[in-house]
C-alpha cells in the first residue's frame, strides 16, 4: 500500500492548517456561510439533519490496521462510537462537532488520511476494484494508477470550482468491479496488439437524477498520456459544462448535448496542445509508485493438503461451509483466499461499524492478512490475503465480532444510503426499509436458493445507494410530504452495466417487503435451472413482475 | 483610490474597468480596462496608447489568443466565486498564449482562492469590497508543495529535482 513521502505528508499537514484557519474565521464571523460552504465541502464536511457529517477519503478503498485504530479513536472521542462505510469506498462520521473537525483532520493526518475533496464541485476520491492485485482476471494492477491520479487530482488548481462534482473510477481487470460505466470518467486498463499498456477512456456515465451509461471516447490511450488527457477532458468540462442549473451540470449532460463524438473531438483538440508536455508520465515515476504495491510476502503453501483440510472442516460444519461459499473468493496465489467481512447483519444499518469492531478488524487484518483492509462499494470490508489454513479460525473470530453473516452477494447484502435518518437531501428513510427486508427474508436457505442478487436502496434521486444499477432498485420519493418508494428492476453494475426499469406506481414503506416477496415469487416461478434473477428478468421482461405486483387481490 | 493585491503587495489601483455593455468613446486621460467584446469590435480604431482588456467567464479566451501580449494587463471576471471557468482562462493565457503582463482576477474572487489563482497564472487580485487584504496575503502561500505543473510551475512534482 502507498506510503506518504515527506512531501505528501507536508501537503496534508498544510491542508489541516489551512482548514483550521478557515474554520476559525467562520466561527469568528469573518467568513460568510456561502463562502465557507465550498471550503468545508472540499474537506468532506456537510451540515446534516442532526449534526455535521464528515466524510473521510479512502483512496481507492485501501486501508491499513493503524488507520483502522485511528478511526476507532476518532469514533470514540469525537463521535458516538461508530462510523459508516459508504458506497464510494469512503467513511462517514455522523456526529462530529464543527469546532473539532480540524482536530479530527490532524489526528487522521498522523496515519496518512484526510478528507480532501470528498465533497464539493471538484474531482472526488478515485475509486477502484476492491480485489485489485489479488483478482485472477487482472490485466494490470489499478492501484498504482489510482495513486498517480490521486496526486494529480489533489488540490488541482484549475479544477476546484467545476460546474458539479466529478467522479473517476479505474478498473484493471476483465470483469468490471468498479462500475466504470456509471462514472464521470471511467478508465479501463487495457493492452493493445503490441502488448503495450494504456487506458480505454469513457466519459459521461453517472447515476443521480439522470442516469446515463458512459461512452467510450478513446479506445486506447498510451499510459504516458493519462494525466494530460484527463486535464483536457476536465478543462473542456470546466469551460463548457452547464453552470446555470445544478441538475444539468454534470458532464453527462454536456456529453449528451454535444454527442460523444463531438465531445471527443473537443477533447482531442485540447489534448493536442498538452500532449507530450511536462505532465507526460515517466517510467521512473510509475516505478516509484509501483514499488508501494508489490506483492506481500506470500508463503509457498501446500495447496493440496490445505484444500483437503478445508474440505474436511467444511464437511463438519455447515455454517462454515456456507460462509466459505458466499464470503470467500479464490485468490490468484495458491493456498490463499480473499475474505469478505459482511457489514450487513440484520438490525445494523448497512455499512455501520463500531469503534471496538474497528479495532477487532485491525487485529484480524494484522493477524491474518498482512495488516491491510479494503472497503468495497457494496459497503463491506475485504481481507484480501488470508491463508486457507487459517480461514476456519478467522471465521470463528469474525462470527463473534459480527462480521461473518454469510450473505455476500445475496438479497440481504443490500446496498443502502444513510437516507432520511441522517441525510438532509433525502426524500425518504432507507435504513428501516433495508432492515424490514432483511427481517422478512431471514430464512437463509431461501436466500441462498435465490442466488446472486443485488438490491440497492437510495433515499432520493441523488442515488448514493445506486438504485439504478441494482437487480432490484428501491428509490425513496416524496409525494405531497409523505415518504413513498419506487421499485425498479433489471439494473446491473458489473460488466455491461444496465439501468433498471421502473416497475410502476410507488408504494408505502410497510408494503415494500411484500412487494419484494411478490417479485421474488415471479422469479422463482419462471427461472430455468440455475438462472440468476437478472437473467430471468432479461428473458421474461418487466410485465410478469408488474402483473403480479399490481394484480388486484382475489 | 481602491486597493488591490499585486505581486504579493497591497497597492493602489490606477485602472478603471469599463462595463461589459460599454459603447461610445472611451474616456481619455485614464488607464482603461475595456471589455473584450468592445476591443474586438473596435481594435482597428482604438487610439489609446495603453489599454487593458477584461474577459468574462463565459467568453472565449481564444478570441484574444496570440494578441494577448499587446496588453500590459488582462483581467478575468469571476461573476461568482463558485464560477471556476476563470481558472482555465488564466492558465490558457499564461501557458498557451504566453501572456507576460499583469493577469488580474476581478469580480468576486475570495481569499481562499488566492493560492489556486496564483497557480493558474494570476498575479493581481481585486477582492470584494471590504476584504482584509493584509490577512489575505497569507493565503497566497497556503501550500509550500504542489503536485501538478501549472502556470507557476513548469514541472509536476515527479519531474522536479530534489530540492
Amino acid at each position: 500500500m502507498y506510503r506518504y513521502t515527506e512531501n505528501d505528508q507536508k501537503i496534508i499537514e498544510e491542508r489541516v492548517a489551512q482548514f483550521r484557519g478557515q474554520t476559525e474565521r467562520y466561527l469568528a464571523g469573518e467568513l460568510a456561510n456561502e463562502e465557507f460552504l465550498p471550503l468545508r465541502l472540499q474537506n468532506g464536511l456537510y451540515i446534516q439533519r442532526l449534526a455535521p457529517m464528515l466524510r473521510i477519503a479512502v483512496p481507492y478503498g485501501l486501508l491499513n490496521s493503524a488507520q483502522f485504530r485511528k478511526l476507532a479513536h476518532v469514533a470514540r472521542h469525537f463521535d458516538k462510537g461508530y462510523c459508516h462505510f459508504t458506497t464510494r469506498q469512503n467513511i462517514q462520521f455522523n456526529w462530529p462537532q464543527l469546532e473539532e473537525v480540524p482536530d479530527i483532520l490532524a489526528e487522521l493526518a498522523q496515519v496518512q488520511m484526510h478528507a480532501v475533496q470528498t465533497s464539493g464541485n471538484c474531482i472526488r476520491n478515485i475509486t477502484s476494484d476492491q480485489y485489485a492485485g489479488v483478482a485472477g482476471d487482472e490485466i494490470e494492477d489499478p492501484r498504482p494508477w489510482c495513486e498517480i491520479l490521486r496526486q494529480w487530482s489533489t488540490f488541482h488548481p484549475e479544477f476546484a470550482y467545476l460546474p458539479r462534482k466529478f467522479k473517476i473510477a479505474v478498473s484493471g481487470s476483465e470483469s468490471d468491479r468498479a462500475a466504470i460505466l456509471v462514472h464521470d470518467i471511467g478508465l479501463q486498463l487495457v493492452r493493445n496488439e503490441a502488448d503495450e499498456l494504456g487506458f480505454k477512456v469513457l466519459v459521461g456515465g453517472g447515476l443521480g437524477r439522470t442516469p446515463v451509461i458512459g461512452s467510450v471516447i478513446r479506445e486506447f490511450l498510451p499510459w504516458q498520456h493519462i494525466l494530460g488527457y484527463l486535464d483536457a477532458i476536465v478543462r473542456v468540462y470546466n469551460r463548457y459544462g452547464n453552470r446555470d442549473n445544478k441538475y444539468k451540470a454534470r458532464i453527462k449532460i454536456l456529453v449528451r448535448a454535444w454527442t460523444p463524438e463531438v465531445f471527443a473531438e473537443k477533447v482531442e483538440k485540447e489534448w493536442a496542445h498538452i500532449m507530450d508536455g511536462p505532465c507526460t508520465l515517466t517510467q521512473g515515476e510509475v516505478d516509484r509508485v509501483k514499488q508501494h504495491f508489490t506483492l506481500p510476502a506470500y508463503e509457498t503453501l501446500d495447496a493440496a493438503s490445505t484444500d483437503a483440510a478445508l474440505a474436511a472442516q467444511a464437511a463438519d460444519n455447515k455454517a462454515f461451509a456456507k460462509w466459505l461459499e458466499r464470503n470467500t473468493l479464490p485468490h490468484r496465489v495458491s493456498g490463499y483466499s480473499i475474505v469478505n467481512l459482511s457489514l450487513k447483519p440484520t438490525g445494523v444499518a448497512p455499512g455501520d461499524v463500531t469503534d471496538t469492531q474497528l479495532e477487532t478488524i485491525a487485529d484480524l487484518a494484522d493477524r491474518y492478512s498482512f495488516g491491510e483492509i479494503r472497503a468495497t462499494h457494496n459497503q463491506n470490508l475485504v481481507l484480501a490475503d488470508v491463508r486457507k489454513s487459517e480461514l476456519f479460525e478467522l471465521w470463528q473470530q469474525a462470527k463473534v465480532a459480527g462480521f461473518a453473516t454469510p450473505n455476500i452477494g445475496t438479497l440481504t447484502d443490500l446496498i443502502c444510503c444513510p437516507g432520511g435518518d441522517f441525510c438532509s437531501l433525502a426524500n425518504a428513510k432507507s435504513i428501516p426499509v433495508a432492515e424490514a427486508i432483511q427481517r422478512r427474508f431471514d430464512d437463509m436457505d431461501y436466500v441462498y436458493d435465490l442466488g446472486d442478487l443485488t438490491l440497492n436502496i437510495s433515499g432520493c434521486m441523488n442515488a448514493c445507494g445506486h438504485h439504478h444499477v441494482g437487480n432490484i432498485g428501491i428509490l425513496g420519493v416524496d409525494k405531497k410530504g409523505a415518504e413513498f418508494y419506487q421499485v425498479q428492476l433489471g439494473g446491473t453494475a458489473d460488466n455491461g452495466a444496465a439501468l433498471g426499469n421502473v416497475l410502476g406506481p410507488s408504494f408505502g414503506q410497510e408494503e415494500i417487503p411484500d412487494i419484494i416477496g411478490k417479485i421474488l415469487d415471479v422469479y422463482v416461478a419462471n427461472r430455468q435451472g440455475d438462472e440468476l434473477f437478472i437473467d430471468t428478468y432479461r428473458r421474461i421482461g418487466l410485465n410478469p413482475f408488474k402483473e403480479s405486483v399490481y394484480a388486484k387481490d382475489h | 483610490m481602491p486597493k488591490i493585491i499585486n505581486k504579493g503587495q497591497i497597492v493602489e489601483d490606477k485602472w478603471t474597468i469599463l462595463p461589459k455593455n460599454f459603447s461610445g468613446e472611451p474616456p481619455a486621460g485614464t488607464l482603461l480596462i475595456l471589455p473584450m467584446k468592445f476591443w474586438l469590435e473596435h481594435k482597428d480604431d482604438i487610439r489609446l496608447p495603453v489599454i487593458g482588456v477584461w474577459i468574462d467567464s463565459d467568453e472565449e479566451v481564444e478570441a484574444i489568443g496570440e494578441d494577448a501580449n499587446l496588453f500590459p494587463l488582462i483581467a478575468v471576471n469571476f461573476p461568482s466565486f463558485t464560477d471556476g471557468r476563470g481558472f482555465s482562462i488564466g492558465r490558457l493565457l499564461r501557458e498557451r498564449y504566453e501572456f507576460t503582463g499583469q493577469l488580474r482576477a476581478i469580480g468576486n474572487p475570495n481569499r481562499d482562492q488566492l493560492f489556486y489563482l496564483k497557480r493558474c497564472g494570476f498575479d493581481a487580485f481585486d477582492l470584494k469590497e471590504g476584504a482584509n487584504l493584509e490577512a489575505a496575503l497569507a493565503s497566497l502561500n497556503d501550500f509550500s508543495i504542489t503536485y501538478q505543473n501549472a502556470a507557476d510551475q513548469s514541472d509536476p512534482l515527479f519531474r522536479r529535482k530534489e530540492e
